[in-house]
């Protein structure tokens, strides 16, 4: 006997079963999220693990409280979050505009294939005690940080990726006359816009590494401070609370790039 | 004095460990007006023949001069089509053609009208504001021409054009660039490895030999087919004479190497 086919209702079935798994998925989120908060609640208040050491949730939410209350709090993470975004949005930049350098120059690029080298396996952070000698104990040399960590890998990615322009463009161009500017800006710079747009992601994780490193080493203020401090007068507590509010805005700042990947991208690609 | 005169040039290319000789003793001159096509075996110095000529670089030795001027690509006098489109993705139809004429500080109302109106000439109404990947490679390949076209060259270096499209498509399109460059007469420069498309389309056929690429012979094709389009030579008796001929003759030169 022949089976009917219903297109509808096998369509519909399918839907349900994708919202179904959906909402499964969502749920063991969810009980991860719970489980790890009460297994870390109850296993220091249990003392399974030492709540001098490790905290525990309840206690880091009566710090977060009373940290807003005296206002502290927003001080240090304003200050994080500010220096993050300007040190990633310098590092891209000044990253794009020495790939453009390198690009305008290959005799330059030659030159300096060896050093961009050596600098880009440098570990940055080494620097930090040169920049804070050098730029100050203050903002600067903590920006200076979130910037250095990522302008070399930038520079090397998007200037690969200026090379990586179909000669065949640069041929239309050179025939209607087009002069050296006039490449870079009708076809280099355009072509490699979802390669530049890419390495922000990249970018805004560096970013914060570089700014926490900074914050650790000037000691003043910012959420790699509280870090430092709390770990110097033994107020695990307030590492805890720290660590935690990093993980949410580093979260919110890479989904903001996220965000605008998709929607600048789709721009090019429209 | 001819409108395009070449006279004995040879071109070298340079890596670390081979010198290679591209073209030798190289001497042609066209009049304005004539469609000639370059044909030969791949490594025969088509393409470098005429990059030369649109100026994006000189020959190692030897002269060229177009108009009684020096090839040279600022000087508005060339267009040049590729095998493919090459339409720059992020621009649409008409930024695309216009970009030629933007380049060359001659952008304006009157020549951005021409360039449209060409653009409808050819078929291409109403896609103006679209994007090139929402267009077939057909159409994509036609505004390629009409980007050609927009700056009003005075001669087109045509490297392998169609030989990215599908027969049916390839056909049509040789009918139209041959009617518009009848049309606003042009002269014109085809580089091409399909017999077919150069007896069809040409006045003269160049066959050139490889390593170093030389020019072996001339082709004169027959008044009868000169007049005809491109799909009709086809179905001519003289265009089947032709065709043996320049097989064989192309037959000769693969055997020889």
């Amino acid at each position: 006997m022949k089976k009917i086919i219903d297109p509808n209702l096998l369509h519909r079935k399918y839907k349900q079963r994708l919202a179904s798994e959906k909402k499964w998925v969502f749920f063991y989120q969810f009980l991860i999220f719970i489980a790890f908060f009460s297994f870390w609640e109850i296993a220091s208040r249990q003392h399974w693990i030492d709540p001098l050491i490790f905290s525990y949730p309840t206690k880091v939410g009566h710090l977060f409280i009373e940290k807003i209350a005296d206002s502290s709090l927003f001080t240090h993470l304003g200050v994080t979050v500010f220096e993050t975004l300007l040190g990633f949005i310098l590092g891209t930049v000044l990253g794009t505009i020495l790939a453009a350098i390198l690009w305008w120059s290959p005799f330059l690029s030659k030159i300096l294939d060896p050093y961009l080298v050596i600098l880009n396996a440098m570990p940055k952070v080494a620097l930090g005690p040169i920049l804070i000698v050098g730029l100050g104990p203050g903002f600067t040399s903590i920006i200076a940080m979130g910037a250095i960590i990522s302008i070399i890998i930038t520079t090397i990615v998007v200037y690969t990726s200026f090379r990586e322009v179909d000669d065949n463009y640069l041929k239309v161009l050179r025939t209607f006359g087009a002069a050296r500017g006039q490449l870079f800006q009708e076809a280099i710079l355009p072509a490699s816009f979802p390669t530049i747009i890419s390495t922000l992601k990249v970018n805004v994780g560096l970013s914060w590494v570089g700014v926490i490193v900074g914050e650790f080493l000037v000691s003043k203020e910012g959420l790699g401070y509280m870090i430092i401090y709390g770990f110097q007068v033994f107020n695990f507590t307030l590492v805890m609370l720290s660590l935690l509010l990093i993980a949410i805005f580093a979260t919110i700042m890479y989904k903001v790039v996220e965000w605008l990947e998709k929607k600048l991208i789709k721009d090019v690609e429209k | 004095m001819s409108f395009l005169e070449v006279k004995h040039v040879a071109h070298f290319y340079f890596s670390p460990s081979t010198s290679t000789k591209a073209l030798e003793d190289i001497s042609f001159s066209i009049e304005e007006g004539e469609f000639i096509s370059l044909l030969g075996p791949s490594g025969c110095g088509k393409t470098t023949m005429l990059s030369i000529l649109a100026g994006l670089f000189p020959p190692t030795s030897g002269s060229i001069t177009i108009d009684h001027e020096a090839p040279d690509a600022n000087s508005n006098l060339i267009g040049y089509m590729l095998q493919q489109d090459y339409l720059f993705p992020w621009k649409t139809i008409e930024e695309n053609i216009f970009l030629g004429l933007k380049l060359n500080g001659r952008l304006n109302e009157e020549t951005k009208q021409s360039a449209l109106h060409f653009l409808k000439q050819i078929g291409l109404e109403g896609v103006e504001k679209q994007f090139p990947r929402q267009l077939s490679g057909g159409m994509r390949q036609r505004a390629a021409l009409a980007r050609t076209m927009a700056v009003n060259p005075k001669l087109l270096l045509l490297d392998e054009p169609f030989s990215a499209l599908d027969y049916q498509t390839k056909l049509k399109l040789e009918d139209l660039v041959f009617e518009t460059l009848r049309e606003y007469k042009k002269t014109a420069v085809l580089v091409t490895h399909d017999i077919g498309e150069a007896i069809s389309m040409s006045d003269r056929i160049f066959l050139f030999s490889a390593k170093p690429g030389r020019i072996h012979k001339v082709f004169d094709i027959p008044k009868e087919l000169r007049d005809v389009t491109p799909f009709n030579v086809r179905s001519k008796e003289a265009y089947n004479d032709i065709f043996q001929t320049v097989w064989k003759e192309l037959e000769s030169l693969e055997e020889n190497n």
